[in-house]
């Protein structure tokens, strides 16, 4: 029980991630290979206020989106600039960058070593307090996170905003033509998913109570576009279904019985097989709409 | 009386070595529909690009209704001058639906504005008129990309048509251009082309339509311009104009 109640948890968070990085690369079509990036500036940011600081989770947790946010708003700046593929690329020197910050900054980070210790969230209105200390409670607390993403990413769908998202991925000059500044759509939504990622990169902070920069890699970026594009691309379902096949996976095919010398390689291998069979058959992803 | 809303002055433009608009002047002419002429490669589109936006100058300047002048021009700019324009290699918003490819030239173009708004009964409304017209209301669901090739011809004069409707971007279309609209369309089809052409110009508003066919360009234009080599050959009355000798050599000599 405790167990399901663990990976319940995880794929509440891969869901946030996904359900943001869908925001840039289903709708806008930003080829973004960077959203460990923000994940991490979000856990970092409430992990580093909630243990030095001793500041309430929630309270982090926002300061986390606001520094994800202006972060996002100055890198997705820098990455207008590029043409194309080169989005992507600039996008990974990005993800390596924040991650090196984690690394070496060792008098905020503490580098390799991460940070220990890090507190549940809890919510204090008087005498009365309460601490999401069971994993249970925990769940509970991401159900509602994960709902009011989901919400948020709805909602955006159904605007004249998300139509111009999609616009711009597939023509975004001929939009422009139609009288849009393109470019203020594609940072918004790059803010926005940022920022979602952030929240993201708190939670995962304060469940795990241990963070260190081997999380936030460009391994895990692409981990996400994973998520997203077997789901299915501009689908908020498509990255709901996703961030639950890719985070159980691995879980399945523990049981599946591999020899345990070479389980985990197996399971590596049993992986990548899986994602290029589906981009073969149904390059839409599992309930995707549109492909890449 | 005629008056001049769109005048271009030594417009200029090269593409590594060729000479895509040569230090072009020209004029068009309020309300009346004026016909580009020109061989393959004589730079008709490339003129239409660089009015809208999509291509910069190198050298030269455009005035609209002799009061806004521009010597660099960002594409998102062109909508609020009230200018709107087809594609000659059709470019639509291939996996949005038929509707969706217009309410989106229909809704705001504001990011704060937008993302507070869902399309309300009036883009329907809109959409609506303009989608009938071109005879796609029925496929209004199926995505761009799952129209026929003359659908999606229809589908963006639609979108042009819908840009005449909608001030969103500050300013009605009032200057349109049309690079090639009857390529590869069924007779029917261009009928219908051809009868919202007359409309728009009953309207008022000013097209610019870059046509190979002798035919339509005499049933249609006002006026012709005939482009060679991105410079101005001839532009008058079409009775006058195809009849000259230089225009018959340089472009239905052969
Ligand atoms: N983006 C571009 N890059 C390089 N060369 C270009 C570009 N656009 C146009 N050209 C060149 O500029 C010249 C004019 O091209 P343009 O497309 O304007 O001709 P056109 O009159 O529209 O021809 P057509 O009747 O074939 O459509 C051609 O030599 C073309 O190869
Ligand atoms: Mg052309």
């Amino acid at each position: 029980m405790e167990y399901l109640t663990h990976l319940a948890v995880l794929v509440g968070i891969y869901s946030i991630l996904a359900l943001s990085l869908n925001l840039v690369l289903g709708y806008a079509g930003i080829i973004s290979v960077t959203h460990a990036a923000f994940f991490g500036l979000g856990a970092y940011t409430s992990a580093i206020l909630t243990t030095v600081y001793d500041l309430n989770f929630f309270l982090a947790a926002l300061c986390g989106v606001l520094v994800a946010a202006i972060i996002s708003l100055f890198v997705g700046t820098v990455l207008s600039k590029f043409r194309g593929d080169f989005v992507a690329l600039g996008s990974v020197g990005f993800n390596v960058i924040v991650w090196s910050v984690f690394l070496n900054v060792q008098e905020l980070t503490r580098g390799p070593l991460g940070i220990p210790g890090i507190g549940r969230p809890n919510l204090e209105f008087g005498i009365w307090n309460y601490e999401f200390s069971s994993n249970v409670s925990f769940l509970v607390l991401s159900v509602i996170f994960v709902a009011l993403v989901y919400f948020l990413c709805q909602f955006i769908e159904k605007s004249s905003f998300g139509r111009a998202l999609k616009a711009i991925r597939e023509d975004e000059e001929a939009l422009q033509v139609f009288g849009y500044r393109t470019l203020h759509y594609k940072l918004a939504v790059f803010v926005i998913g940022a920022g979602l990622a952030s929240i993201a990169g708190a939670l995962f902070a304060s469940y795990i109570t241990f963070i260190d920069p081997s999380t936030f890699t460009i391994n895990e970026s692409i981990f996400l576009l994973s998520v997203v594009i077997l789901g299915g691309l501009a689908s908020n379902r498509g990255a709901l279904i996703g961030a639950l096949a890719l985070v159980l996976l691995p879980e399945f095919l523990r049981f599946v019985g591999f020899p345990s010398d070479i389980a985990a390689q197996m399971r590596q291998v049993v992986y990548g097989v899986m994602l290029i069979v589906l981009m073969l058959y149904r390059p839409q992803g599992l309930v995707g709409e549109y492909k890449l | 009386m005629t008056s001049t809303i769109l005048q271009t002055k030594h417009l200029f433009k090269h593409f590594d070595g060729v000479k895509a608009v040569d230090h072009l002047s020209v004029s068009f002419e309020k309300g009346k529909i004026t016909s580009i002429i020109g061989p393959n490669g004589s730079g008709k589109s490339t003129l239409i690009n660089l009015l809208t936006g999509l291509v910069p100058l190198d050298a030269g300047e455009v005035i609209i209704a002799h009061s806004l002048h521009f010597t660099r021009v960002k594409s998102h700019e062109v909508a609020g001058f009230g200018l709107t324009r087809t594609f000659q290699d059709v470019r639509l918003f291939e996996q949005l639906s038929v509707l969706d490819n217009i309410l989106v030239v229909l809704t705001e173009r504001g990011v704060f504005a937008s993302l507070f708004e869902t399309h309300g009964t009036l883009h329907l409304a809109q959409a609506e008129e303009v989608l009938k017209k071109m005879g796609l209301w029925e496929k209004r669901h199926s995505l761009a990309i799952n129209l026929s090739y003359g659908q999606r011809k229809l589908l963006e004069i639609a979108r042009v048509l819908a840009m005449t409707r909608s001030a969103r971007t500050g300013r009605a279309a009032d200057i349109i251009f049309f690079d090639e609209p009857f390529a590869g369309l069924f007779p029917e089809m261009r009928k219908v082309v051809v009868s919202v052409m007359k409309e728009l110009r009953a309207e008022g508003r000013t097209q610019i339509l870059v046509e190979h066919n002798m035919e339509l360009i005499r049933e249609l234009s006002d006026e012709v311009v005939v482009l060679d080599a991105g410079e101005l050959l001839a532009q008058g009355v079409p009775n006058e104009v195809l009849a000259k000798r230089e225009v018959i050599e340089a472009y239905l000599g052969e």
